[in-house]
Order: structure tokens, then sequence, then C-alpha cells
């Protein structure tokens, strides 16, 4: 807190931080070295503090993402509706395992914690769209309909 | 006791993407109410009569909050809509978002005029992201209607981390800072969001002030129990046939809300998401209230097939994931019991490290600085009670097991 004021109004410039970072993984799957050393010097901060805010939230990634992005839910309620055999089922479709991304660069996979469709459970996102109710076999379609 | 709906009328009666239906349907005279009929002070006055307590888990008296805004001081204050609805198992927000931003809206606007808060912020987490252009829609088209008249929203997105919704790592991040929990107080309603004071409220208890205002606080005060006004939004899944967000008064019973769902062969019920109470089937008959339990009214239905140990072990992995390390009880500690569990699970563990377990969770929930690691031993403490002897047949098992092999080795 050694900084003094940054508030006010529109918040001073570190309140454009968080949108900016999403904005560089948007455009290019992952927010890179580079990419955080020109934010911090277009807001005036230092490197580290882009870095950790680029490190701390789970939709952020410092290393290059698939095209799409596969995020199974593993919290309880999605256990209870057998997501575990959902995520097998992903990982032996695409041959990676969480965390990594198929070679093509088409999907990276990861877990994720609750998503807010526990009533459709088991759920995932891919991007930013919801696919509840899943099944071994519907899993396969929804895949196959990214590009 | 059946379904009581105030909340989720609307929801069901209005357009989401057409601002007059929710007119038609009676919206916004409670915020024409308040700003013409009515100074601040009696609204925070009515909001206080009501007895109406948030919704978002802690269950603090949303009249009284208001107040202490409303006395600071500063000029510039700001008002948050909590949209990050992270708890395990709860999603009665993301339907309200969807169904009715507008009460939402309208409630904000209410909140805003009682506090004197000129910006306002709705924090949606980045799972929600899907909501985005519905709620942009909706706030655009109570604009252009007027309605807000120098009121700003603004929406903000998350970027996916639940300790997000802790109130005071909801403003760093908005503030475009790493998600931690800050020390405490000062309190957000004295110095909040860029250090003015702030209320932040959770979606549903937003949506309760169009009601109090339209209807009073003497009508809203007759719902519920002497401490719990009102009723409450439940999100009800796991083990049951009809998962979904069913609205009760409060202090109906679990059982009868169980029935509505259509749980079968009940084992044990989680209230209130990852961090909530345990109750087993013997005591469904306890009552859902701030006086008994009721957290953020996510309800997860276990069956008689399901096992304890697993169950826990799973959640204390979620509390590791989502700490946000700042402080060392919760960092360290949720750490330790995922290494415990994980030993239990795999048929490794030992008498002793139940007592580890309890120890642990009782350094945790009295050193830990936000409600993350406070209230994260729940699980292990509720279910060593309540459960005790399925750890202690575990444990037992796996000694047999493990002498066995030295005796074939
Ligand atoms: C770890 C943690 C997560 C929380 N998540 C949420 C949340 O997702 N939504 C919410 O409204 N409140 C959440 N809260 C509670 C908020 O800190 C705060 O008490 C609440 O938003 C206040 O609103 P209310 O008075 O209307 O309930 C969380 C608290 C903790 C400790
Ligand atoms: S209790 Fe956990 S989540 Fe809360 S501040 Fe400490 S480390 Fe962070
Ligand atoms: S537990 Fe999977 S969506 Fe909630």
């Amino acid at each position: 807190m050694a900084k003094k004021k940054e508030h006010s109004k529109a918040g001073g410039a570190r309140e454009a931080l968080l949108s900016m970072i999403k904005e560089e993984q948007l455009n290019s799957g992952y927010v890179a070295d580079k990419a955080m050393a020109e934010i911090a010097r277009t807001l005036g901060l230092p490197v580290s503090d882009v870095y950790g805010v680029a490190t701390f939230y789970s939709f952020l990634s410092t290393t290059p993402t698939g095209k799409h992005v596969i995020r199974v839910c593993e919290s309880v309620p999605c256990c209870l509706r057998d997501a575990e055999m959902i995520i097998a089922q992903i990982r032996g479709e695409l041959g990676i395992a969480p965390g990594e991304t198929t070679s093509d660069g088409r999907f990276s996979l990861e877990l994720t914690n609750c998503i807010g469709a526990c009533d459709q459970a088991p759920a995932m996102l891919v991007d930013d769209e919801v696919h509840g109710g899943l099944t071994p076999e519907n899993i396969v379609e929804i895949l196959r309909s990214y590009d | 006791m059946p379904e009581n709906r105030v909340l989720l009328k609307k929801c069901e009666a209005i357009d989401p993407g057409d601002v007059d239906s929710y007119v038609k349907a009676g919206g916004f005279k409670a915020l024409k109410k308040a700003r013409d009929r009515m100074s601040p002070v009696e609204v925070i006055e009515a909001l206080k009569a009501s007895g109406l307590r948030g919704r978002g888990g802690a269950g603090f008296p949303c009249g009284a909050k208001w107040e202490l805004a409303r006395n600071s001081r500063e000029k510039e204050k700001f008002l948050i809509c909590n949209a990050d609805e992270g708890e395990v198992g709860a999603f009665k927000d993301r339907y309200v978002l969807q169904n009715d931003p507008f009460s939402v809206i309208e409630g904000m606007a209410i909140a805003a005029y009682a506090v004197g808060a000129q910006e306002a912020y709705i924090y949606l987490r980045a799972e929600y992201h899907f909501l985005l252009e519905g709620l942009k829609r909706a706030v655009e088209q109570v604009k252009a209607k007027g309605l807000l008249k120098s009121l700003d929203i603004k929406i903000t997105e998350g970027a996916g981390a639940y300790v997000c919704g802790e109130e005071s790592a909801l403003m760093n991040s908005i503030e475009g800072r790493r998600g931690e929990a800050r020390c405490r107080p000062p309190y957000p309603p004295t110095r909040g969001l860029f250090e003015k004071p702030t209320i932040i409220n959770n979606v549903e208890t937003l949506i309760n002030v169009p009601h109090i205002i339209a209807k009073g606080p003497e009508w809203y005060a007759k719902l519920g129990t002497e401490k719990s006004k009102g009723t409450k939004l439940f999100s009800v899944s796991g083990d049951v046939r009809q998962p979904g967000v069913y609205e009760m008064e409060l202090g109906c019973k679990l059982g009868d809300l169980l029935t509505l769902a259509r749980a079968e062969n009940v084992k044990l019920v989680q209230v209130g998401g990852a961090s909530g109470r345990i109750v087993p089937h013997s005591m469904l008959d306890t009552r859902l209230s701030f006086e008994t339990i009721l957290g953020s009214g996510a309800i997860t239905v276990f069956n008689e097939s399901r096992d304890v140990i697993d169950i826990v072990s799973r959640t204390m992995g979620f509390f590791n994931k989502e700490s946000c390390g700042k402080c060392t009880p919760c960092r360290e500690g949720a750490e330790v019991m995922v290494e415990i569990f994980g030993r239990l699970v795999k048929g490794d563990g030992v008498h002793e490290d139940l007592e580890i377990l309890e120890d642990l969770s009782h350094v945790m929930m009295d050193a830990s600085m936000c409600g993350l690691g406070q209230t994260a031993p729940i699980p292990v403490l509720d279910t060593l009670k309540y459960f005790r002897s399925e750890y202690e047949n575990r444990i037992d098992q796996s000694a047999f097991l493990r002498r066995l092999k030295v005796i074939s080795a």
C-alpha cells in the first residue's frame, strides 16, 4: 500500500489491468511475457504486478492454449453424476490429459470447480459455452461441433 | 410445506430481453415509490423493519449495512452486486440473472438511492460469461427508459477464482489486483472499493428489495421465522430426481425441500455448499433458517451409496485449489488436509490422523484471515461428528490389509 491513491471516478489506470489481460488472453489464447511487459508499460505498473494478476486467475494462462479450452467440472455435485467417466471419455477422445493441448492445437483440456450448472450435472464449459447433461455419447458430438 | 414463490414469480412471467414486459408485470413501481415518496433514510428504515438479511452466505442485516454507508461523510460511494456465485452446488443467482435481470437492476437502483451511491458494479463470474450480453442489454434498456437517472452501472467480469466471491477479494479484483482477501477492519461500508464506502450485496438480497418497498416491511416480516424473514432460493442438486431452484419460506423443513426435489435413499445432505454443514438422514426435520443452518442455500444431496471420506476428500481438494494463499493457516492447512485425506482414501490412514484433522480444523477456523479458511474445515468436523465410525472402520480395515500384506510377504 505504498503507492498513494489511484482511486476515484474511473478508479485510475489500474482498474483496466484485469480486462486488458483478459483481452490479450482472448486474442492470443494466452498472455505472453511480451504482452505483459507491454501492458505494464501502458499502465505504468511494474511487470511483476501484471504477472501477479495474470497468474492468479484460473481463466488466464501464461502459456499457449488450444483454440478451444474445455473445462470439465470436477466438483462434488458433478462427481455424483459421474463426472469422472466424462473426464475419462474426453481424455480418450482427445488423447490428452488435463493440463495438456492436442497436437493439432484444437483443444486444451482443464478441470475446473463448480461452474454453477449443477442442475444439469455433469457439466463443462467449452470456451464460454456451458454444456450440461453430459454422457459418454453426446460428448463426442459436442466436441465435433467445434472446429 | 409447499413452495412459496415470491421472488421467482417474475422469472417465469417476464421476457428477460424486454424491459416493457417487466414494467407490465409491475416492475419499477418500487423504485418510483422509493424515489417519489420516501427519503433515503425512510428506505433504510423500511429495510431494517423488514428484517432482510444478506443472502450471500453470512446473513448480515441488510438495512444496518446500508445505514453504515449512508452515514459516511464521503461524497463518493459505491454499490456492488455480487454475482460471483462460486459456491459449490449454487446456481440460484444464475437463474435469476438469466430470467429476471430487471429485478436485480431495480434492487440496485433502490440500494444506490438509499446509500447515496453514484456508481455501481455487477461483478459477474467468468463462468457466467454467457449471461453478459443479456445483462448488458437489460441495463441499457433500463437506462434508455431514464430509470437509472445518474446512476452508472458497470459490469465487471471475474477471471476464474472462487475466493473473489468474498467481498474484499472481489473489490481487489475490480481494482485490477490479485483477488486476495484484505485484512479487516476497515469493513467495506466504511472503506471499500477504491477506499470509498461500499455496499456489497448478493444478487438474491437485491431482488428482495423491490418487494419490500412495494408491499411494505410489515408484509415481508410476516414471512419466515423470528430472525429469518422472507423466502429463500435453494439450489438443489446431487442425488435427486428433480434438481433445480426452489423457493421456500425461511424456517421450512429440509425434508420438505428434499421431497419437492424428489430425493431418494438419502444418507446425508450438505447445506451451504463446500463449506456447508452436514445433516445426516436422522436430522432431516432440521429447519432451514439463519438460526439453524442456511448459508447460500446450496443443497447437495447424497444417497446411501456415497462414501463420506471420498466426499470430504474432494471437498478439501476444492479448498486447497481455491485458497488465495495469503495467510498460512488456510494455505498450508488445506494442503495438509488434502494429504491426510489422500492417505485415508488410499487405505494408509492411522487413528492419529483423526486427532490431527480435528486440531488442524480448529487452527484453521480460528486463525484464517477470511471466510474461506475459517469455514473450510466444517465438513471435516461435521462428518467426524456424525460419521466417525466410517472413518474408524476405514482405518481399521486399512490396518488389517497392511497386516495381511506383511504376513503374505
Ligand atoms: C470464500 C467466500 C466466497 C464467497 N462467495 C460469495 C458469492 O459467490 N456470492 C455472494 O453473494 N457472496 C459470497 N460470499 C459472501 C460475501 O463475502 C459477502 O458477505 C456477501 O456478498 C454480502 O452480501 P449480502 O449481505 O447481500 O449477503 C463469499 C464469502 C466467502 C468467505
Ligand atoms: S483464509 Fe484462505 S482464502 Fe482467505 S485470505 Fe487466508 S489464504 Fe486467502
Ligand atoms: S458441481 Fe459441476 S457445475 Fe456445479
